[in-house]
């Protein structure tokens, strides 16, 4: 049985589902169409995959401040993904998660996780995050 | 790293967050308050001024937030400046969507106006004679806003976005965390030009693929620049920043011997640090200004320059290359600026020299983030490195990059002309 993850919860909430691990930070404004979740940043290497219904690993989060709104939109649309595990601090989609739940009570969590256990993380097809903001491989 | 841990709040502070100050100000505390859980911090500082990027529309989402707010009774409590809009209010006929796409649009800049926002619809809000000084707490969002006024005007910052722009306009305060906090602000990593970079630094357009380079080394760090000319223009620092801040979302740079907070190196690393110490040189710029083109030399549809805003001064410089570059211009040539810059080059006399030469200005939005270009998936040419990393996934452009010359020799012969100036 694989470990549980001890996570920083950035944006609490829970999640399940399969894993969609960005090789590359990715900017959300910019670089996803907010209303499919398909990534359109042409130089990105996930370039053409959709982000919606995927809990999102990042590795790093990149580009502009309009990355809270893109985020709120996706999730309003439904598009957005179901949780976002980082594996750096990021405030800007924080927000964008905490204003989707004020605004259309979605629920998005956001977490950070140290580098071993980003790595592992990242590497689960599926995944579960539970409430207490633990990350177990699904 | 413990983002849970206690926020010590003044009375004040607490009091908004409990609703003593109104709906809105504990709409706005409760955002602040996530945030400063979400990057560590254990108090609240308060801001002067504020710039507000959320004002540009992206979907049903934007125009519900602002309602959020607005229903709630919310005023900012500093000086708020707005950054662009969806379309050009002043000359909304340049607008190509259709009427819901400019009404949204509209609507957003009302509901912010109605919070007591300024109607600046500029993402380079430091373009003004008022605006922050060294150690000033601010509020600012956009990319290229925030890295200006972090490193040239030494003001601080941490990077704001949508949301939490509005929410420290409103609650006056923001988290003590990122680059609020001095020891954040010393350099992490020493960027060396080397002579053969120096030397192809001629155009602002150089600047801008220096930024994408730095941002690409950067790697979260804050990075001093050693060698760039004494005399580097605050247009070229803007170029350089915003080219940085979309490769690599720096929020701050020190350029030595040029921005404040960096009279020399000692004073940007800090004592008793030895960050890594990367070189520069000619190949590199060469392979960033090469990786900016999404399309070969050619025939080009249209030229947008002014992202992020033009000044005064790139104004008058535009002005007199398209003085003396023979004939006329043959295709769509757009700049982007301010409603502030256009008035000051109206009064000047310029924008009349301008218009007469085929250049149509474009105020409060941005060729790139609007409805504007006749052809947008064309084949554009600009100067500026964060349009042409952008503007292929926003508008599915073709890109050509060049510098100011090369691009009004272009315009002017429809196809893409290289000056070697």
């Amino acid at each position: 049985m694989s470990p549980r993850l001890a996570a920083t919860t950035l944006v609490p909430g829970r999640a399940a589902g399969p894993v969609l691990a960005l090789s590359e930070p990715l900017s959300l404004w910019g670089g996803v169409d907010p209303a499919s979740g398909r990534i359109v940043e042409t130089r990105h290497p996930d370039y053409g995959r959709s982000i919606a219904g995927y809990i999102l690993a990042m590795p790093a989060v990149r580009g502009s401040s309009s990355s809270s709104s893109v985020l709120a939109e996706l999730l309003r649309g439904g598009v957005g993904p179901l949780g976002i595990v980082l594996g750096e601090p990021d405030e800007i989609l924080v927000v964008g998660s905490m204003v989707a739940r004020e605004l259309y009570d979605v629920d998005c969590p956001v977490l950070l996780l140290g580098p071993d256990d980003y790595a592992r993380a990242a590497s689960y097809a599926s995944m579960t995050i539970d409430a207490d903001g633990s990350v177990t491989e699904a | 790293m413990i983002p849970s841990a206690e926020i010590d709040l003044t009375a004040e502070q607490a009091d908004g967050l409990s609703g003593g100050r109104g709906l809105g100000v504990r709409r706005a505390m409760r955002i602040i308050m996530a945030l400063a859980r979400a990057s560590g911090a254990r108090r609240l500082i308060p801001v002067t001024r504020a710039h507000v990027d959320g004002v540009l529309y992206h979907g049903q989402a934007s125009l519900d937030f602002v309602d959020w707010l607005t229903s709630a009774d919310a005023r900012v409590a500093v000086p708020t400046t707005l950054n662009v809009a969806a379309l050009d209010l002043l000359h909304p006929g340049l607008f190509r969507g259709d009427e819901a796409a400019a009404a949204a649009g509209r609507r957003l800049v009302d509901g912010y106006l109605q919070l007591g926002c300024l109607p600046t619809m500029t993402c380079a809000p430091y373009q003004t004679e008022d605006r922050p000084g060294p150690g000033e707490d601010v509020a600012w969002a956009e990319s290229n806003a925030i890295v200006f006024v972090n490193s040239v005007l030494g003001a601080r910052t941490a990077r704001y976005g949508d949301f939490s722009d509005v929410a420290g306009a409103i609650a006056g305060c923001v988290p003590y965390a990122g680059l609020h906090r001095p020891e954040a602000r010393l350099a992490g990593l020493i960027v060396e030009l080397d002579p053969s970079a120096f030397s192809s630094l001629t155009d602002e357009s150089d600047f801008g693929a220096l930024g994408l380079v730095v941002g690409e080394l950067a790697a979260g760090r804050v990075p001093a620049i050693l060698g760039l000319p004494p005399d580097t223009s605050e247009d070229a620092l803007k170029a350089l920043g915003a080219g940085a801040a979309s490769s690599g979302s720096v929020a701050m740079f020190h350029a030595v011997g040029i921005t404040p907070e960096a009279p020399d190196l000692a004073a940007a690393v800090g004592s008793d640090r030895e960050p890594a110490h990367i070189h520069v040189n000619a190949g590199m710029l060469r392979r960033a200004l090469l990786g900016l083109a999404t399309a070969p030399d050619g025939p080009i549809d249209a030229v947008s320059l002014g992202t992020p805003h033009y000044s005064v001064r790139e104004f008058g410089r535009l002005r007199a290359v398209l003085g003396d570059t023979p004939g006329s211009v043959q295709v769509e040539f757009w700049v982007s600026t301010s409603r502030g810059v256009l008035a000051e080059i109206a009064a000047l006399g310029w924008l009349e020299d301008i218009a007469a030469a085929g250049v149509t200005v474009l105020t409060d939005t941005c060729t790139y983030v609007s409805q504007i270009l006749r052809n947008p998936g064309g084949i554009t040419m600009t100067n500026s490195a964060k349009w042409a990393f952008y503007a292929p996934s926003n508008l599915h452009a073709r890109v050509v990059y060049g510098s100011l010359r090369d691009c009004v020799a272009s315009a002017k012969a429809g196809t893409v002309v290289r000056t070697g100036a």
